[in-house]
């Protein structure tokens, strides 16, 4: 299988772009014409041939410039990725999952031997050959966490269990919607969900925890979450606020198809073997309204979901600013 | 929840009363890794019941090759070990669950203090692994009547942070003198008997060790009991739980659905609520706490039964 990977950014002069393929996988977020809450939980890996919940870790067109945008995030600011250090084997078990599940899953791409502990490791689209012994983080350029989502889609959080609570101990976050790492990194499940609106209430955070620390080896889970990005951006941290807030006002009338990203979210759940650590990766998607009415059933839906959205919720995810001019946009195609 | 099909490939006795198997993939495939103290819970068919207890793996937790763990035949019991003491043989398949972990290691100890009474050695003993492996520094305590009741002592190596306490022999174990002193940032574990449990969190609260340094594991076997009726909400359906059956095995029988994983009161994941309670439920859990506990509100069928009159489950 030949395999195409643009050449784009996701800062400044933002060349992102999705060709129909990746327009046509795009994990289109709702599955009704209102959006509330809802754990919304899926068994993964698992879907149709060619979309992104086929395998466990989906490797895409924007693979290697998404992995160039996450070297000069961390050369910027190296606290993006931070382990504590009792999370060093939750580490090790990660850098696992993800190198055999994309050798496997990805033969053309990614190839691992493994002989013991001591092991090779072939990335094909970054370049990238490693020999290395297993457990031993002197045989790797980075920890190992690091080391391994240097080289993988998404951002990743690993969270440490005790107490009947889960502890996020770990991360390696690039491309987050406005939570910052370097001030979670320690909390538990309800400490960093604090600035969730209205959820806590609702009791959908107990249910959450209940339902992560019951998540077993072999059985892993996938959601799907949402916000809005003017701008196809990775980076939207609140450490560089400066950089990417005031872009919010640049949207008009005119441009409001092209600048105004949907940005999904596909998170995962996994409980590691070694560390009995959860890992939970945080794959990013975006898509431009443009693009994403290119289908009439998704542009007709994301008009209905953005127009009757809870005011607190558009505040939340950020787009209340501009909620009028995204939702005479789709108006538009709404004519059906 | 995932199941695997395990070929039992060596019985040992490791005492009178305990016998040690050792499970193998029926191909030769590699099992799946885990972390210490973790368990596996084994189907046991019999009839048309299938009883489910849950063993802690005593085998090395980075050796794929083959899963062991030990059975302490409990004669008094609702039937499981006497079923994996007499039933199974060498060359039998067995059905398994994936290993699941209620007693992991806190990685962050500078220092990890284990005490094991009798067979609540079973946990240290993938743990050991883990520690050597990782190089933490830790010491164990372990206790028991007699040296022959000791089964964990020809899995143990011969080591100066390995103490054998024998209380026939007049070596019994001092808590006080095991905990005071421990350097700061040490993590006490205990598996046991309910009473070394308590005693262990006592001294170690009377010495100012944060709680959250003090983890135990209790979880056992259903016990058996007195029979004893419930009802099902939703349906009106009135179901018998035998002597020798946990409540959830009856409901399991019955095809009435509940989530369960540990099976012995330690996980959770099980809990029913109660909509009508006339009599007392004999709470056997380690779950719910004392408050919930004398509500009367909910129950953990996988462990706890009741004696009254009248017990409707929310199902």
């Amino acid at each position: 299988m030949t395999r195409h990977f643009n050449t784009e950014t996701f800062r400044g002069d933002y060349t992102y772009h999705n060709s129909p393929e990746a327009i046509r996988r795009f994990p289109f977020p709702f599955d009704q014409d209102t959006y509330t809450y809802s754990v919304n939980i899926a068994p993964h890996p698992g879907g149709p041939t060619g979309s992104t919940f086929e395998f466990a870790f989906d490797v895409d067109e924007h693979y290697v410039s998404e992995m160039q945008d996450r070297a000069i995030t961390l050369a910027e600011d190296p606290n993006r990725c931070q382990s504590l250090p009792h999370m060093e084997l939750a580490g090790w078990d990660l850098l696992e999952l993800i190198m055999v599940s994309k050798a496997r899953d990805y033969p053309d791409l990614f190839t691992l031997n493994r002989d013991g502990d001591q092991w090779h490791w072939i990335n094909r689209p970054l370049g990238i050959e490693q020999r290395f012994t297993f457990l031993d983080p002197a045989t790797l350029p980075y920890g190992p966490l690091e080391y391994i989502t240097r080289q993988t889609q998404g951002d990743f959080a690993l969270l440490h269990e005790r107490d009947r609570n889960l502890w996020l101990d770990a991360g390696m976050i690039t491309s987050q919607a406005d939570w910052s790492l370097d001030f979670d990194v320690g909390m538990n499940f309800f400490e960093w969900h604090a600035p969730v609106p209205k959820a806590r209430q609702m009791g959908v955070f107990d249910k959450a925890l209940k339902f992560l620390l019951a998540v077993e080896q072999q059985q892993a889970y996938r959601r799907l979450n949402w916000t809005m990005t003017v701008n196809p951006r990775l980076d939207t941290s609140p450490e560089n606020y400066h950089k990417w807030g005031p872009e919010k006002r640049s949207i008009t009338p005119q441009n409001v198809g092209q600048k105004q990203f949907l940005r999904v979210e596909l998170q995962t759940f996994w409980r590691l073997p070694r560390s009995n650590a959860l890992a939970f990766p945080i794959r990013c998607y975006l898509c431009c309204l443009e693009d994403l009415c290119t289908n009439p059933e998704w542009a007709r839906r994301l008009h209905l979901v953005l127009r009757d959205i809870d005011p607190v919720l558009a505040d939340y995810k950020g787009f209340a600013v501009n909620q009028k001019t995204i939702v005479e946009y789709l108006a538009g195609f709404s004519c059906v | 929840m995932k199941k695997l099909t395990l070929r039992v490939a060596e019985i040992t006795a490791l005492s009178p009363l305990v016998k040690r198997f050792r499970l193998i993939h029926p191909d030769g495939a590699p099992l799946p890794l885990f972390s210490g103290g973790a368990h596996i819970t084994v189907d046991m068919p019999e009839g048309d019941l299938i009883r489910r207890n849950s063993y802690s793996l005593v085998s090395n937790p980075y050796d794929g090759a083959g899963y062991e763990i030990a059975v302490r035949r409990e004669d008094r019991g609702r039937g499981g070990s006497l079923y994996m003491h007499t039933r199974v043989s060498e060359g039998d398949l067995l059905t398994v669950s994936a290993p699941k972990n209620l007693f992991q290691l806190d990685l962050r100890a500078r220092k990890h203090v284990l005490i094991a009474g009798g067979i609540g050695i079973t946990p240290f003993l993938s743990q050991l692994h883990q520690l050597d492996i990782l190089q933490q520094p830790y010491e164990l305590h372990y206790a028991a009547h007699s040296r022959s009741e000791a089964a964990g002592l020809t899995l143990l190596p011969d080591a100066p942070h390995i103490h054998l306490h024998i209380s026939e022999e007049g070596s019994r174990m001092d808590l006080g003198a095991i905990l005071d002193g421990q350097p700061l940032g040490s993590h006490v574990y205990t598996c046991g008997p309910d009473g070394l449990i308590r005693a262990v969190a006592d001294q170690a609260a009377r010495l100012n060790w944060p709680t959250s340094a003090i983890h135990s594991e209790a979880f056992t076997a259903p016990p058996p009991g007195e029979p004893f009726e419930v009802t099902i909400a939703s349906t009106g359906q009135h179901l018998r739980v035998g002597a020798d059956q946990s409540l959830l095995e009856a409901l399991e029988a019955a095809h009435v659905p509940v989530d369960y994983s540990c099976r012995g009161g330690a996980c959770g994941r099980c809990e029913t609520g109660v909509s009508a309670c006339n009599g007392q439920i004999l709470h056997h859990d380690h779950w719910l706490s004392p408050d919930e506990q004398a509500s009367q509100t909910k129950i953990m069928p996988c462990m706890s039964r009741f004696k009254g009159a009248r017990l409707e489950l929310d199902l």
